[in-house]
């Protein structure tokens, strides 16, 4: 990461709704709070949810996706608005189970891919009760 | 035109949403306390289960049948609720919301060319965001899209879900196949005198003249009546029958930017649907509080918010219902707005008038005799003599909810866990 393009984000100890973003760069010493460059807080809310009607919340359980990222106990942000394509990451309803997987959309039909060598794909048939559920858009880990 | 959404067995479809596993499977939902059933999927109205049937008496029946019961999750339902709301303002600025799974649109006909598809849009946008399905009514009337949803309702393969009425042919071909009993607005009193003068269907009351309905019934029928001949009576802002929820909406005289006059009308509208709610011997679940500014006023900021809550307790106390929302009114108000309407919309009721609920009723057990005497002395005197000061109410008892689902959308520690 180079410094450069290092920008703050100010913690404000007086409220707890979020940080004030000052936009105005540090390579000239101290950012000038000046009200004129200070601008709406940063919310999380506003950057992890496009869609708010169509946004809800999910926990992993599991590791069957290490590879992309998604660890035990991670939260899953999930757009139900987002079509399902090719390579998006899918939380699915299969045969009476929730589970999350790696779209994989082939010739010979639907594939859940995992992403850790442990686990198979799974190939959808028509044998299966299968709906997928909504789309993961980000994971919010904790540290 | 206006358009009726309506979610179909809104309680157990947002169950399902979570719980796939049941999306075939006859689901019962119970009232507060588990005492009886609320509500019912498709499959189990096809069983035979009815309405109110006590818990206790139809465990047998559950088990034989295999019909999953779940205690009543007014938390999901009042978020799933907010979500259909929201997405509807999309389609038009002009939403009513009737009732916790229901809502008036008014649509524009002029950008809308194609109102079946439009329809159809609604439907799948709602289906597809939030995982719920509707039925939509589309039609000239207020009263005829109730009409239309029905149908849509009724016949989901023919019509996809969405039904529109947009000529005289088909308004006459849904009107003779709508029973009287099932016009919006016709209770059972009427019900009965209608029969007895040979009624039936819908078609047979618009056959009526005007002077004979207005003469044995009075105005509210004949406006019905115009409705259902796609004469335009019924407006949103009107108050009209209501089953599933009660409403007090208003304008105020001026417009208000302090939060103290606003609580104030709230307050007002809160206790007028609590008379309403005691009046048929109804409690509710939710509230649903709007505020809206000036729309006239070109050079103030216009606003218009509502929020839902979610009750602890089924309750027709004004005390309790005033209460929450004010606090409400806390949540949704923004400083600098020329506020111009506000409103309060109780819904998710159920009946109150249930000796067995009574012992885990969680109301505070004051409250029932003091609503009767306030009713009582109001009624004796006239007007609203006897109104309410701020009260703290105290603590409430636990409920009984033994199939309760989680909270999915409302509580962090509850939501879904995925494999």
């Amino acid at each position: 990461m180079t410094t450069e393009a290092l920008t703050f984000f100010t913690p404000d100890t007086q409220e707890s709704e979020g940080a004030i973003f000052f936009d105005t760069g540090i390579s000239c010493g101290f950012p000038s709070p000046a009200d004129d460059f200070k601008q709406e807080r940063i919310s999380l809310d506003r950057e992890l949810i496009k869609n708010k009607e169509a946004t809800f919340f999910a926990r992993v359980s599991g590791q069957s996706m290490i590879g992309a990222g998604l660890d035990d106990n991670d939260l899953l942000v999930i757009d139900r608005s987002i079509a399902p394509t090719n390579n998006k990451i899918a939380v699915c309803f299969l045969d009476g189970e929730f589970t999350v997987k790696r779209l994989r959309v082939e010739n010979d039909g639907v594939w859940l891919q995992p992403e850790n060598p442990d686990y198979q794909p799974i190939q959808i048939t028509s044998e299966n009760n299968f709906v997928i559920w909504g789309i993961v858009t980000n994971v919010v880990k904790k540290l | 035109m206006f358009a009726l959404v309506d979610c179909n067995n809104f309680y157990a479809s947002c169950e399902r949403v979570f719980q796939p596993q049941f999306r075939n499977t006859p689901i019962a939902i119970l009232s507060n306390n588990d005492g009886c059933v609320i509500a019912r999927s498709d499959e189990a109205k096809a069983i035979g289960l009815p309405m109110g049937a006590p818990a206790f008496k139809y465990k047998a029946f559950f088990k034989e049948n295999n019909i999953q019961v779940f205690s009543s999750n007014y938390p999901l339902y009042g978020d799933m609720s907010s979500r259909v709301m929201n997405i509807l303002q999309q389609f038009s600025p002009d939403v009513e919301v009737y009732s916790i799974d229901e809502a008036f649109l008014v649509l524009n006909t002029i950008e809308n060319d194609n109102l079946k598809e439009l329809g159809h849009e609604i439907r799948n946008r709602i289906l597809q965001w939030t995982g719920l399905p509707t039925s939509v009514g589309i039609a000239s009337t207020k009263a005829l899209s109730k009409v239309a949803n029905k149908i849509a309702r009724k016949f989901p393969e023919k019509t996809g879900g969405t039904f529109v009425i947009d000529s005289d042919e088909k308004r006459t071909k849904a009107l003779k196949w709508t029973k009287i009993k099932d016009v919006w607005g016709i209770g059972r009193q009427l019900q009965k005198r209608l029969t007895q003068q040979n009624i039936h269907t819908a078609y047979d009351f618009t056959q009526l003249s005007d002077a004979w309905v207005k003469n044995n019934f009075s105005i509210t029928e004949l406006n019905l009546k115009k409705d259902l001949e796609g004469v335009v009576t019924l407006t949103l802002e009107d108050d009209h029958p209501v089953k599933k929820s009660i409403a007090t909406t208003r304008s105020f005289e001026n417009t208000y930017t302090d939060i103290k006059d606003i609580k104030e009308r709230v307050a007002t509208f809160a206790n007028s649907c609590s008379e309403k709610l005691r009046d048929q011997n109804s409690s509710c679940n939710m509230l649903i509080i709007l505020l809206q500014s000036s729309r006239f006023e070109k050079n103030t900021p216009s606003y218009k918010n509502s929020i839902t809550v979610v009750l602890p307790y089924a309750t027709n106390s004004s005390l309790t219902i005033a209460k929450y929302a004010t606090k409400a009114v806390t949540q949704i108000f923004k400083k600098g707005i020329n506020y111009k309407r506000a409103g309060v919309i109780v819904t998710g009721l159920v009946t109150t008038d249930n000796h067995q609920l009574d012992m885990f009723e969680s109301e505070n057990p004051k409250h029932k005799p003091l609503m009767k005497t306030i009713d009582n002395l109001n009624k004796k005197y006239g007007g609203n003599k006897l109104k309410l000061a701020n009260q703290d109410l105290e603590k409430t008892w636990k409920m009984r909810q033994e199939h309760l689902s989680k909270q999915y959308t409302t509580q962090f520690n509850e939501i879904l866990i995925i494999k």
